[in-house]
């Protein structure tokens, strides 16, 4: 008898009894709404059941006598005694047929004619009941077996087996068993049980659990305790008792596969593909909590896997395929996890798709793709809004999907991976905690406060060598570092395995060194001698598809906890998932790497880094995306690579040591016929050496000061590359403007304006006389909403005499407008959140004061393209971004033409 | 104070026999030397020192977490609470629980001391001049012989997550 079979005769045989209770309530108080509708109810369920699993006899007669029901549910027809019995009857023979499926899983022959005919009568309102109504009111009468002519009723009230009259057709009586018998026989074998009284039940266990580790660790610690041996049993008898009440909550995953196979039944017929469901493992159970959040998840991967995973039949047949395509589900036990794998053996993820999809999304650009290996560029899909496939089909595609899946999977505690090779297919391997009561969670120190990290979250444990940045030849490859940790303005970061993985010091984070509390006192004491020989200990969490290094100051064991939700008022802090009692009795604190990684700012680059947070303004944690930029990168002091955008460097000069002087204290050199001042980036410059290597900086100037020149010491010039600059931590060191990722290493960049003060406080200054010719500095308005490029163009155009006001954005350049300031000229960024440059103009070319100002777009992108575009907005000019004479000839020329006449850009 | 005398306590408390003299039963407890009362019935339990777990970033009332008996209580800091100096260093604390929203809380004080019965007839409302951090948790000062008792808002008091957030 199948699963489905035996759940209805369970289910039908309880809806009976409760019928029976009801009915005879019913008629007691014939008026009882609810009751009847309870009992329609019942009927109604019944049938519809016996419908779905093709079993006519039943559906028939509980059919008639849900008809009757209706009538009077709808006030057709009343409560009578007779009416009642009739039900009865009818309900009576229910229980006949359902005795006999339940013996022979089919139902019994026999013939529901004359009991139908009279429900339907009664139904109907014409034929008195009489005829089969026996005249007093029994309850447990047991149906008669069906003859023509209604049998007189039998006059007991706990008869139980169909006694008196021999039924016509013999075969139903080789059917028949003893009903009561057949109800027990079921009854005893499943027991319903509320999942409250279930998940109470799991509640103590699992305090146990933790009464018992704690008992563990207290033995541990006495040796040769007689308690022991007995200390032992309970040990075992704990973990049996875990494991049963686990397993009262636990199903086969199969329960949520079985509607899978009509579904890929389904979508091979709709696609025209020829798909195979191979399900391995379906035995294997799991908490059923889990398997109803992961129903869903698996149902659509499945769909995925069929719509997009598996080639037509013609593509397979070209490739060398069998026709028909497989999907794979096996599901298997692996350490308190459950692990669940979708394969299919179709055309695998194609990467070059990918690729395109993200960077039109603007997810990444193409020199980050490049950087990365082809398993992160196919995490890809998992990001939010993200769908390959080309055309949005019935099946899938519908741009909510693989993240749906990723987000479901996390909630539960769950990672999600996948291996894809081209033409050979696509894994993805699931791994669920089995329960999510009891977890098992790695315990670390930091400060003098202990904490648990949940253990699926942890990748791995490293231990680095705490050095300076400095120590690092430039010739020493990362391959022969590997477990350094750098630091970058005092943040540290670690090279592991070729890829730069940011740590997060916990101490710090949880700002655990502060005294603010009592307990902190030692913390100092204690985070001097933790680390002797300048060793840290790195836990390597995963926070979706980053990585993350947290420094700790000690592991410990890992541990079973249950996780506990933390108390209201703390439940703003982010960083904690939970807390729990550990087995020395005391109260810890689960963190949470995700909440982590986003408080650190990490995570946050995870998804849609474009928008998020460079809208915000400020400069710490922001990222700043420009399009390719030529940087040169120069060493300073012990090793230490720095850079600078190319764009900003006039020269690059090898001054010979002889040639340096010292004026007024400083280092000068001739340069041109004029002096120099030497600016060492360093804070001296070594006399040492031969040669200087001088980055020099000019300013056109104006023709009262000349041209005014600065040299940057450097100790050598390194390389000039072409790369994204992508700021990606900013510090407060003076003269940097903060850390970016440059040609695959965490890089410096400086702060040109900075150094360029240091040489001359007053270059900024001295330009006012460019603009006083004309009587006052041009005014100008800079709309640009990288941080960074703000802090890069301003004190260039201040340099060049402009009188600069600098906004991030366009909402706030146009209520200056709204206010009433006014400029000689706007110098606007393209591509910005909220409103891009393009619409900026548009929107101040439609009317206002403005609306005829020279505008200078700038932008990362200068295809032709582009340009006409920026044009026929409205732009005055487009020039490419660090292009700075570029800007400064345009703004000149645009500035004269503004004043020897009006101009019309726009018809 | 025992935990059973609390126990007595409030059973006593439960019957009309007080109430209809007009009486309402304290525990009460010291913090930087004031005396304050707590409505018994408010009190969970009364606890001697206990070990706590400092839970970082969380708001400075905050004490830490404690175990009792297998749930998770938090620990308030009454006198940061009340913007009182912090206790001396290594002095010993107890602490009263109490309850609310379904979560427990531990007040952490100087000193629980006995279970007073106050006829209401000793009851004040706040005088006005009274610190507004007090005013605030207070809802009146019962007159003893030689002392006053504030008597504490408990749900004021634990009302934390809405002020901090």
């Amino acid at each position: 008898m199948d699963d489905l079979l035996t759940d209805f005769l369970t289910e039908t045989n309880e809806s009976l009894a409760e019928a029976d209770l009801a009915l005879v309530r019913l008629e007691q108080e014939p008026e009882d709404a609810a009751t009847l509708s309870l009992i329609f109810r019942l009927v109604h369920t019944i049938k519809g059941t016996c419908g779905f699993l093709g079993l006519p006899r039943l559906e028939h007669v509980a059919h008639a006598a849900e008809n009757v029901l209706g009538r009077v549910r709808d006030g057709a027809l009343h409560v009578t005694p007779d009416l009642v019995t009739s039900i009865l009857v009818s309900l009576d023979r229910i229980k006949l047929i359902v005795a006999g499926l339940a013996a022979n899983g089919v139902e019994p022959t026999g013939d529901d004619g004359p009991l139908i005919a009279n429900l339907d009568a009664i139904s109907e309102g014409r034929a008195p009941v009489a005829p089969t109504a026996p005249p007093a009111p029994v309850a447990r009468q047991i149906a008669p077996p069906p003859t023509p002519e209604p049998a007189p009723a039998a006059p007991v009230n706990e008869q139980v087996a169909p006694a008196a009259p021999p039924p016509p057709q013999p075969t139903i009586e080789a059917a028949q068993v003893d009903p009561a018998a057949s109800e027990q026989a079921l009854a005893s074998q499943t027991i319903r049980v509320g999942v409250d009284v279930i998940e109470n039940l799991m509640t103590l266990v699992s305090e146990l659990v933790l009464t018992r580790n704690q008992l563990l660790q207290l033995a541990r610690s006495q040796e040769n305790s007689s308690f022991t041996g007995p200390l032992q049993r309970l040990s075992h008898i704990t973990s049996d008792l875990q494991e049963g009440v686990m397993k009262t909550r636990m199903q086969p995953i199969g329960n949520a596969w079985n509607k899978l196979p009509r579904i890929v039944r389904d979508l091979a017929r709709e696609l025209g593909k020829k798909i195979d469901l191979v399900m391995l493992g379906a035995e294997t159970e799991l908490d059923r909590q889990v398997l109803e959040l992961i129903k869903d998840p698996l149902t659509h991967m499945v769909r995925n896997s069929g719509d997009h995973g598996l080639e037509t039949t013609g593509e397979r047949r070209a490739a060398g395929k069998p026709e028909t395509g497989r999907i794979t589900l096996n599901a298997f036990h692996e350490g308190g996890h459950i692990v669940i794998e979708i394969a299919d053996d179709g055309r695998g993820l194609p990467i070059d798709r990918i690729k395109s999809k993200v960077i039109s999304k603007g997810l990444a650009t193409e020199a980050e793709l490049a950087l990365m290996t082809d398993e992160a560029i196919q995490r890809f899909i998992f990001r939010a809004g993200f769908s390959t496939a080309a055309a949005v089909t019935a099946v899938s595609g519908r741009g909510v999907g693989m993240d749906v899946v990723k987000t479901n999977i996390e909630r539960i505690g769950g990672t999600i991976e996948l291996k894809s090779r081209p033409g050979e297919g696509t894994v993805f391997t699931i791994k669920i905690p089995l329960t999510l009561a009891i977890v098992s969670a790695l315990i670390v120190q930091a400060g003098d406060e202990r904490f648990a990290i949940p253990q699926i979250r942890v990748v791995e444990l490293v231990r680095a060598r705490e050095g300076m940045a400095g120590n690092v030849s430039a010739d020493a490859s990362a391959e022969t570092i590997t477990s350094l940790v750098e630091r970058i303005n005092g943040t540290p970061v670690l090279r592991l395995r070729e890829r730069l993985l940011p740590l997060v010091s916990l101490d710090r984070l949880l700002r655990l060194r502060e005294p603010a509390h009592q307990h902190a006192r030692v913390a100092d004491a204690a985070s001097s001698t933790d680390r002797p020989d300048g060793m840290l200990t790195i836990i390597v969490a995963q926070v979706g598809a980053s990585q993350l290094g947290l420094i700790v100051d000690r592991v410990f064991d890992t541990e079973e906890i249950v996780v506990k939700p933390v108390a209201p008022v703390l439940r703003h802090i982010s960083m904690f998932s939970g807390n729990t009692i550990l087995g020395d009795g005391s109260v810890i604190m689960i963190l949470d790497p995700s909440g982590i990684a986003r408080a650190s700012g990490i995570a946050g680059s995870a998804d849609g880094r474009a928008s998020s947070n460079t809208a915000a303004g400020t400069m710490s944690g922001s990222t700043t995306d420009l399009d390719k930029t030529a940087m040169l990168l120069f060493r300073v002091g012990e090793g230490d690579i720095k850079a600078v955008p190319l764009g900003l460097v006039a020269r690059l000069e090898n001054i010979p040591q002889d040639r340096i002087e010292a004026a007024a204290g400083a280092p000068v050199t001739q340069y041109r016929g004029r002096l120099m001042r030497l600016v060492p980036l360093s804070g001296a410059v070594d006399m040492q050496k031969a040669h200087q290597a001088v980055l020099v900086f000019t300013d056109a100037g104006s023709s009262a000061t000349g041209d005014r020149r600065m040299g940057l010491v450097v100790d050598d010039i390194v390389d000039v590359v072409e790369d994204h600059l992508h700021i990606e931590l900013c510090g407060a060191r003076e003269g940097i403007l903060g850390t970016a990722i440059i040609a695959g290493r965490a890089t410096d960049v400086i702060d040109t304006s900075f150094w360029l003060t240091q040489a001359q406080p007053d270059w900024f200054e001295g330009t006012a006389d460019t603009g006083a010719a004309r009587g006052e500095r041009p005014r100008l308005l800079v709309v640009e909403d990288s941080d960074f490029f703000r802090q890069m163009i301003v004190p260039v155009l201040q340099a060049a005499g402009y009188d600069v006001t600098a906004v991030p954005d366009a909402a706030r350049a146009l209520s200056l407008r709204e206010g009433g300031a006014m400029f000689d000229a706007v110098v606007s960024d393209i591509e910005m959140p909220d409103m891009n440059g393009l619409d900026f103009v548009r929107t101040v070319r439609a009317n206002g004061a403005w609306a005829e100002l020279p505008m200078i777009a700038l932008s990362g992108r200068v295809g032709d393209r582009d340009i006409e575009l920026g044009r026929e907005a409205g732009f005055t000019d487009y020039v490419g971004k660090f292009a700075k004479e570029a800007l400064l000839v345009s703004l000149r020329q645009c500035l004269s033409q503004a004043y020897q006449q009006p101009l019309r850009m726009v018809a | 104070m025992t935990s059973q005398a609390l126990l007595q306590a409030r059973t006593k408390s439960t019957t009309d026999e007080h109430a209809h003299r007009g009486e309402e039963i304290f525990v009460t407890l010291s913090v930087a030397d004031q005396l304050c009362g707590i409505p018994v019935l408010a009190v969970r339990d009364v606890l001697g020192p206990q070990t706590i777990t400092r839970i970082p970033l969380a708001p400075p009332e905050v004490a830490g977490s404690l175990n009792l008996r297998g749930r998770i209580v938090t620990a308030i800091d009454l006198r940061r609470r009340l913007q009182l100096p912090p206790a001396p260093t290594g002095a010993i604390q107890m602490s009263v629980v109490a309850e609310q929203g379904g979560e427990l809380y531990a007040l952490l004080v100087d000193q629980v001391s006995e279970v007073l019965s106050l006829p209401s007839r000793q009851f004040e409302h706040n005088p006005p001049t009274l610190p507004a951090e007090w005013a605030r948790y207070s809802t009146g000062i019962y007159r003893l012989q030689g002392r006053l008792l504030a008597v504490l808002d408990v749900a004021r008091l634990l009302a934390l997550s809405t002020e901090t957030v």
